[in-house]
């Protein structure tokens, strides 16, 4: 249900333009979302910093949910867009539990109905601009994937978004394998995390974990990760070179 | 296409919203500038929306108008409806709507805050854009840029009514001084299960910062004034 102001200007020929909507720009955005398949199922880890522009402006933003039993959506990008999706997907869970049929939406019928959306909506040049994760375990089948803002889908053993990318996808490519214990996958996921802390401008020391099993969804509580400080070459960078940085 | 992903349009204005124990503060400044102008330096920026919500506008004042007008009059024929005062957590929403539905043409960010039975004093943050965002204390437009720090320093869960609002008129205040955009007198708004209460703070009766004076009525009154003559050698 929208509701778009009506202008009344009687220039019908220029309100066309404007009320089709065209390519916007991001104003609340969340950084990277990296996530892995394990031994019992999916491990998604993003921070939870909503940035305006190079503003470090909201520092509790939760940008990975629970979808339905089977589910986790993890979002980067505009966070208004987000929670629009996550407003989408409450419709379709609820439709899909007034079947009352025993079924429900696992996370490959969830990840192609977001492909569907994403899709279409480049199509009218009114992207949602976000880059999404989803994971899930549904009768012992664990799945993840990605679709981004222009409607690029495709499944893997381990993702990663924006920044994520750059940073965290090298370290998964040489660090992951199949049926990493819960211990090993949080430990590589924090690996990760502290790269882009490092490395990333708009990420924040804030993140949560989460977990899908078989048995359900686990968000831990929001922690702060340690960082190293104590090379020498951090010390005295400029010692060998005045003036150098 | 221009896609302007590191700059967002600064806003005008500076608002604040503040939770305590038992309610909600809200704050803003009282300028209303058309380029270098101040077309109004005594602007009411926070707004009813109902008898226990009212919202603090920042950006274009047209569209903020607009948008509140509209979750007024929808506010209103949901509070018949409903038989009870609407929540806060409604009116975020249906500002949410209008901002999120509407994004491609508004420039407003606003601050909701009110108190209902079922949640207490809350606020929520409606930035550019459409995100709704609930928090303990929001800050806003222009002048909030140069709180952030203040507000990670001084703010603190559970305040009692009167330690939030000195907060909320001394970091208006502060932003006052150093935001060409932000100007005028205070205004407060204090919401709670017993009512509503506005403040005026005018901007002679704030405390002075940094590089600034003690205003006077004229330079004959410090000349005149007990002990030597200030111009001789």
């Amino acid at each position: 249900m929208t509701f778009t102001i009506p202008i009344d200007n009687g220039d019908a020929l220029k309100n066309a333009e404007t009320d089709s909507q065209r390519t916007l720009y991001p104003y609340v955005t969340g950084t990277s979302i990296v996530a892995i398949k394990y031994k019992d199922g999916v491990l998604m880890a993003s921070d939870m910093g909503g940035s305006y522009g190079s503003t470090l402006r909201y520092k509790n933003i939760e940008r990975v949910k629970a979808i339905g039993k089977h589910s986790l959506l993890g979002a980067s990008g505009e966070i208004s867009d987000f929670q629009e999706i996550l407003r989408y997907l409450d419709e379709l869970v609820l439709n899909d539990n007034m079947w009352d049929d025993g079924n429900s939406l696992g996370p490959k019928e969830v990840h192609n109905y977001l492909t569907r959306v994403m899709y279409n909506r480049r199509n009218k040049f009114n992207p949602l601009w976000n880059t999404l994760v989803l994971g899930g375990v549904k009768n012992g089948q664990s799945y993840l994937g990605m679709v981004s803002m222009i409607g690029v889908s495709f499944e893997d053993n381990h993702v990663a978004t924006g920044f994520g990318n750059h940073l965290a996808r090298p370290i998964l490519r040489d660090e992951w394998h199949a049926d990493l214990s819960f211990e090993d996958g949080v430990k590589l996921l924090e690996k990760c995390m502290r790269v882009l802390l490092y490395r990333d401008r708009s990420a924040i020391n804030k993140l949560q974990i989460a977990k899908i099993t078989e048995e359900g969804v686990t968000v831990s509580q929001p922690y702060s990760l340690k960082t190293f400080w104590e090379f020498q070459a951090f010390h005295n960078p400029t010692a060998g070179a005045q003036g150098s940085w | 296409m221009d896609l302007n992903l590191d700059a967002p349009h600064s806003m005008g204005t500076t608002i604040i919203g503040v939770t305590y124990n038992g309610g909600v503060v809200l704050g803003a400044d009282s300028r209303t500038s058309t380029g270098m102008y101040v077309a109004n330096r005594a602007s009411d920026k926070i707004t009813q929306l109902t008898d226990n919500v009212y919202v603090c506008r920042s950006g274009s004042a047209a569209d903020s108008q607009v948008v509140s007008d509209y979750v007024r009059y929808f506010l209103h024929q949901h509070t018949i409806q409903l038989g009870q005062p609407a929540t806060v957590k409604v009116s975020a929403n249906l500002i949410r709507m209008l901002a999120y539905n509407n994004k491609n043409m508004l420039q407003t960010g606003l601050i909701v805050g009110g108190w209902d039975k079922y949640e207490g004093g809350k606020i929520y943050g409606v930035p550019l854009g459409g995100t709704v965002v609930e928090q303990p204390f929001a800050i806003g437009g222009s002048g909030s840029s140069y709180l952030y720090g203040f507000f990670d320093q001084a703010w603190k869960e559970n305040m009692t009514k009167e330690e939030a609002e000195q907060l909320v008129v001394k970091a208006v205040s502060l932003a006052i001084a150093r935001d060409g955009a932000s100007g005028g007198v205070v205004r407060t708004v204090i919401i709670n299960s017993e009512g509503v209460t506005r403040n005026f703070y005018p901007g002679d009766k704030l405390q002075l910062w940094h590089e600034e004076l003690e205003p006077q009525n004229s330079l004959l009154d410090i000349l005149n004034a007990a002990g030597p003559e200030p111009m001789a050698i």
